[in-house]
This record gives C-alpha cells, sequence and structure tokens, in this order.
C-alpha cells in the first residue's frame, strides 16, 4: 500500500503597519516619494543617532494582540539581529527576539469539518528594510532607503494548519482582523502583507514533525496554494526516493510554478542577536491594558450580531457586508444617511459586488461615498430618475464618485413627468404596433411588456415604466 | 589556551564577517579568538545564578514618540554620506538575490 503523508504548515506573516511615521524616526511612511526623500541620519543607520519608538506602532501590536487573543508581555524589550546586507544600513535589524509584546494566542477559522484554531505563537515589531535595484549598466546595486524603518509585525503562528485551504482561511482571517482595527490594509500583491510558508511532510499517525522547509516570494493567494501543493510534492518525491528532505529557504518563482533553493556559503546566517541598548525596555501596566482593551472595535463576529438586531436584512447579504471593513463602514454611513437598510444593501449586494469582479478590485479599492450613494437612493425613490437609469448613474458614480443628482440634471436623465409627452408617445406607439395591440386585447399579457419596451424607447429610457405601463393599459 | 579554533570555525566566521583571510591571518585569528575566549570563561567561574540579566544601564522606562511626521526631504544631506550616488539613490556593491 501507498504511504499516506500529512502536510504540516505554520506561517510567519509581516504586516505593514499605517502609521503616519517610522517606527523609529519622524520620516514619512508615505507610497510613492522620489528615492531617499523619506529618510533622515537614524533610518539610514549614520552612527551616533537615537531611535525612538512610535508609540502607535506599539498601540497597533497590541491590538492585534489582543484581537488574536494573546498574552500581552507587561515587560518588552527590543534586539539587534545582525546581518550584513546593503537595504540594511545598520547592520542590524531592530527586532523582538527574547521577549516579544505578544505570546500564546490563536484565530478561529472555518473548515470543512468546522471551526478551526490556529495557535499564534508570537507578534512582534520591527523594522522593515530598504529597497535595492540592481543596476546591469554600472554593474553595483542601488539603495533607496524610503522603506527603511517602516514599522511591520510578524505573526508567528504554531504548525497548525494542515492544507492550503486552511491556509487561506487563516490569512483572511488574520487580514479581516487587522483591517477592523485600522492597522494595516494588508495587500499581498502590494507587499503590505507578505507570508512566509513553513511546511514539512510526515507520515500520516506519525507524531514527530519531519524536516521543514521556508517559501518565500509568496505574493497572491494563488501562489499560496500553488507553492504548497508544489512543496508537498517536492518533499514527498524526495522521502519516497529514500532520500531526506533539507531544512532551508527556498524560492518561489510563480511564472515557473517552482521553487529553488536560496541557501549558499554566501547566505550562511548567525544573527547574533543581543538586546538593543538603544532603546529602552517597555513596560505594560494594568491600568494601560484597560484601556487598550476598552479601545478594541467592534469585530465582524459583534458586528454581524448587530445587524440582526438593527436592520431587516437578509443573513447572507450581512456575511457578505462584514466580511470587508470598507464595505461595512459604506453600509453603516450609507444607512445613517438615508435610513434604507434594504436598499443600501442591495446596492452593495448586486451593483457593487458585480463592478468589483468586472474590474477586478477589492472593497477596499472602492472610491464612491456614502452620502453619493445616499443621493443616489433617493433620487430612485423619489423617482426622479427609473430604476435602468439609477444602474446607470451608479456606474458612473462608481468609477468617479461624481455627486448623482448634479450628474442627472447635467446629462438630462431625469424621467419625464409631462404627462402631454408621455401621452403622446403611447398614442404613438399603440398606432404603430397594431398587430401588438390586437395581441393584448385578445387576452395576450405579454404584448403589453413588448408595447411597455416600445414607449420607453420613444422616451429614451426617461420615463416611468410603471406609469407607462398604467397609462396604456387605459388607453387600450 | 583551553579554547582552540577549529579550521571550520574560523572558515565559517570569515564568511559572517565577510572577510577574506590569508593562511597566517587565520592562524593568527585563531590563536586570538582563542585567548578571547578564554578570558570570557573567567565569567564561568563566578555564581551568576541570582544575576538578573543586565541589558539598559539606565533604569528608563516607556520612552515614545507621537506619530507626528516632522521630518522633511533631507535626500540631498542623506546623499552626502553615501559612498556613491546615482539618481538618488546610494550605490553600494553589486548583491544577489
Ligand atoms: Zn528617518
Amino acid at each position: 500500500m501507498k504511504k499516506q503523508y500529512e502536510t504540516v504548515i505554520g506561517l510567519e506573516v509581516h504586516v505593514e503597519l499605517a502609521t503616519k511615521t517610522k517606527i523609529f524616526c519622524a520620516c514619512s511612511t508615505a507610497f510613492g516619494g522620489a528615492p531617499n526623500t523619506h529618510t533622515c541620519p537614524v533610518c539610514t543607520g549614520m552612527p551616533g543617532t537615537l531611535p525612538v519608538l512610535n508609540k502607535q506602532v506599539l498601540e497597533y501590536a497590541v491590538a492585534v494582540g489582543l484581537a488574536m487573543n494573546c498574552e500581552i508581555t507587561r515587560y518588552c524589550k527590543f534586539d539587534r539581529k545582525n546581518y550584513f546586507y546593503p537595504d540594511n544600513p545598520q547592520n542590524y535589524q531592530i527586532s523582538q527576539l527574547y521577549l516579544p509584546i505578544c505570546r500564546n494566542g490563536y484565530v478561529e477559522i472555518e473548515t470543512e469539518e468546522g471551526k478551526k484554531k490556529v495557535g499564534i505563537h508570537e507578534i512582534h515589531m520591527e523594522e522593515d528594510a530598504g529597497k535595492l535595484i540592481h543596476d546591469e549598466w554600472e554593474g553595483c546595486s542601488l539603495v533607496d532607503y524610503n522603506r527603511s524603518g517602516v514599522p511591520l509585525i510578524e505573526i508567528v503562528s504554531e504548525p497548525d494548519m494542515r492544507d492550503a485551504k486552511e491556509v487561506i482561511a487563516y490569512l483572511e482571517k488574520l487580514r479581516m482582523m487587522i483591517q477592523y482595527l485600522g492597522a494595516s490594509d494588508c495587500k499581498l500583491q502590494e507587499g503590505s502583507m507578505r507570508a512566509d510558508v513553513n511546511l514539512s511532510v510526515r507520515e500520516v499517525g506519525t507524531e514527530a514533525f519531519g524536516t521543514r522547509t521556508e517559501m518565500k516570494n509568496l505574493n497572491s493567494f494563488r501562489a499560496i496554494s500553488r507553492a504548497i501543493e508544489g512543496e508537498r510534492e517536492r518533499q514527498i518525491e524526495l522521502l519516497e526516493a529514500g532520500n531526506a528532505v533539507i531544512q532551508e529557504t527556498r524560492r518561489w518563482d510563480d511564472a515557473k510554478g517552482e521553487s529553488y533553493a536560496m541557501r549558499s556559503k554566501e547566505d550562511a546566517q548567525d544573527y547574533r542577536y543581543f538586546p538593543d541598548p538603544d532603546l529602552p525596555p517597555i513596560e505594560v501596566d494594568e491600568s494601560w491594558l484597560e484601556e487598550m482593551k476598552a479601545k478594541q472595535p467592534e469585530f465582524r463576529e459583534g458586528k454581524m450580531k448587530r445587524y440582526k438586531e438593527e436592520y431587516d436584512i437578509p443573513e447572507y447579504d450581512i456575511e457578505i457586508i462584514t466580511a470587508s471593513k470598507c464595505m461595512a463602514d459604506l453600509f453603516e454611513e450609507t444607512v445613517k444617511l438615508c435610513g434604507q437598510p434594504k436598499k443600501v444593501s442591495n446596492w452593495l449586494m448586486v451593483e457593487t459586488l458585480r463592478l468589483l469582479k468586472e474590474r477586478g478590485m477589492e472593497p477596499e479599492d472602492i472610491r464612491f461615498s456614502p452620502s453619493n450613494l445616499a443621493k443616489l437612493i433617493r433620487l430612485a425613490d423619489e423617482k426622479v430618475i427609473n430604476s435602468s437609469v439609477a444602474k446607470e448613474v451608479f456606474e458612473a458614480m462608481f468609477d468617479n464618485d461624481m455627486d448623482p443628482e448634479k450628474y442627472v440634471e447635467e446629462k438630462g436623465l431625469k424621467t419625464v413627468c409631462d404627462e402631454g409627452a408621455l401621452k403622446k408617445a403611447v398614442e404613438e406607439v399603440i398606432a404603430a404596433n397594431p398587430k401588438s395591440v390586437e395581441d393584448y386585447r385578445n387576452g395576450k399579457e405579454k404584448a403589453i411588456g413588448f408595447l411597455v419596451g416600445q414607449t420607453m424607447k420613444a422616451m429614451k429610457g426617461k420615463a416611468d415604466p410603471g406609469k407607462v405601463n398604467e397609462m396604456l393599459r387605459g388607453m387600450l | 589556551m583551553a579554547n582552540v579554533i577549529s579550521d571550520e570555525t574560523i572558515e565559517y566566521v570569515g564568511i559572517l564577517a565577510k572577510l577574506e583571510l590569508s593562511g597566517e591571518e587565520k592562524e593568527q585569528a585563531k590563536a586570538d579568538m582563542g585567548r578571547m575566549l578564554d578570558y570570557i570563561d573567567k565569567l564561568g567561574e563566578l555564581d551568576t545564578s541570582q544575576a538578573e540579566p543586565m541589558s539598559h544601564v539606565f533604569g528608563v522606562r516607556n520612552v515614545f514618540r507621537d506619530d507626528v511626521v516632522t521630518n522633511g526631504d533631507m535626500c540631498e544631506d542623506m546623499l552626502k554620506n553615501a559612498p556613491g550616488e546615482k539618481n538618488g539613490m546610494f550605490i553600494a556593491p553589486r548583491t544577489f538575490e
């Protein structure tokens, strides 16, 4: 019989925090600046400079830890991780090894077999590195330190996941919680969330772990799934052939669909961690921790419960809307303005989801404002525009967040309320379609639909179809 | 000398420190490092079981900064510290992924 293997997966997830300044200096973390325009002596590692911790970094890290059921370390320190690479100007990265800020937590994920807890080993704070550009022309490397010192937290899980689906569920859960906290936007493609996958295989039924490898350079959920499948296969093949798995770091090449080992003699590492004497220890006292706990926002579970009580909308809608903090905020703010939860939910569930899918966007990319959506709902409610015009206006608003009232005015999209004009159009349609008129009179209900359509066309779509229908029936 | 540094160790430390040592230099470094370790070993003669490891000299705690941008564009000054500059970036030795 063929041996059965089980995959054992743990994750190291780096999340870039949404602070305005870097972790140890007052430089901006904004994206898109010209090279080295967001740098200072601290984040370019000049001798004699003194790093000072950004309090917001600590608060975000504690908030994430609390959300993930962690113990908060009451006496916590930073350590230096020593290595030589030009993207790291100090020759050490300030990180936490001995006393990370959060430990021993868990998050709950949904699997096919029900709820499952994934353990959080620790969460620590650290700084990001600069960006290296390889200059083929000059045969040298060029360094931009704008990202150097941008705050990160690294969330280290226990090896509790068993397949790619669980890994994706775990990452989606982390992303959602962190977005709810506003601690990061967690975009894999843009690098504000990065996941390294530690994976080993073992025969089903064995207790001991196999030798693991660490996979880097995974920029999408799809790449993560494929890398997990590929690495599982590679390790099983090695074991079946009687070879050993080597503990190493591997780089995933998504274009080729394969990984290769990164470790070489030049990459030999010995980080020689030691406490950073420049950064005084952090003491988290009881009152401060209580304050932090009180500041935790309402998470998805709480929102779902509250929506069920407060709004008369389907459970399925609640699930979709609360899956994204942006969507939930948009929903609540629009409802506050127009007081119509069912209609707001409909616009989000149907047109918004359709356009997001068509444009390949995430809910976080939505640009239109709650006030504009509320205005559009009012325009449709008051029958200033009909429903197909409303969809057209919505699409324009989705793309450009313009004021729907102004747009309708400018483009002349208002429903024509002039009875005379409508009556004239209906008369013309009746005269021009004797066959359908006869069909209707002979009891063919369908014919009325055609006549309504013809009238709407004559009115260039700017009539109220209900009213047209009513008028047609009256005149026939 | 109680501590003897092996050829493998000095080779490995050389790699970590990105140093290329000649045969003669390696022998010298082995002897120096052995003596350093001997010196440190003196600590082992003391009973430190009751002593807290010390990482900070001053009793200062919780030194924080507010999350407010006060640094402007200092690119020009920062590049003065660079060994070389091109397109607003620091020139560094060629490195591979
Ligand atoms: Zn700086």
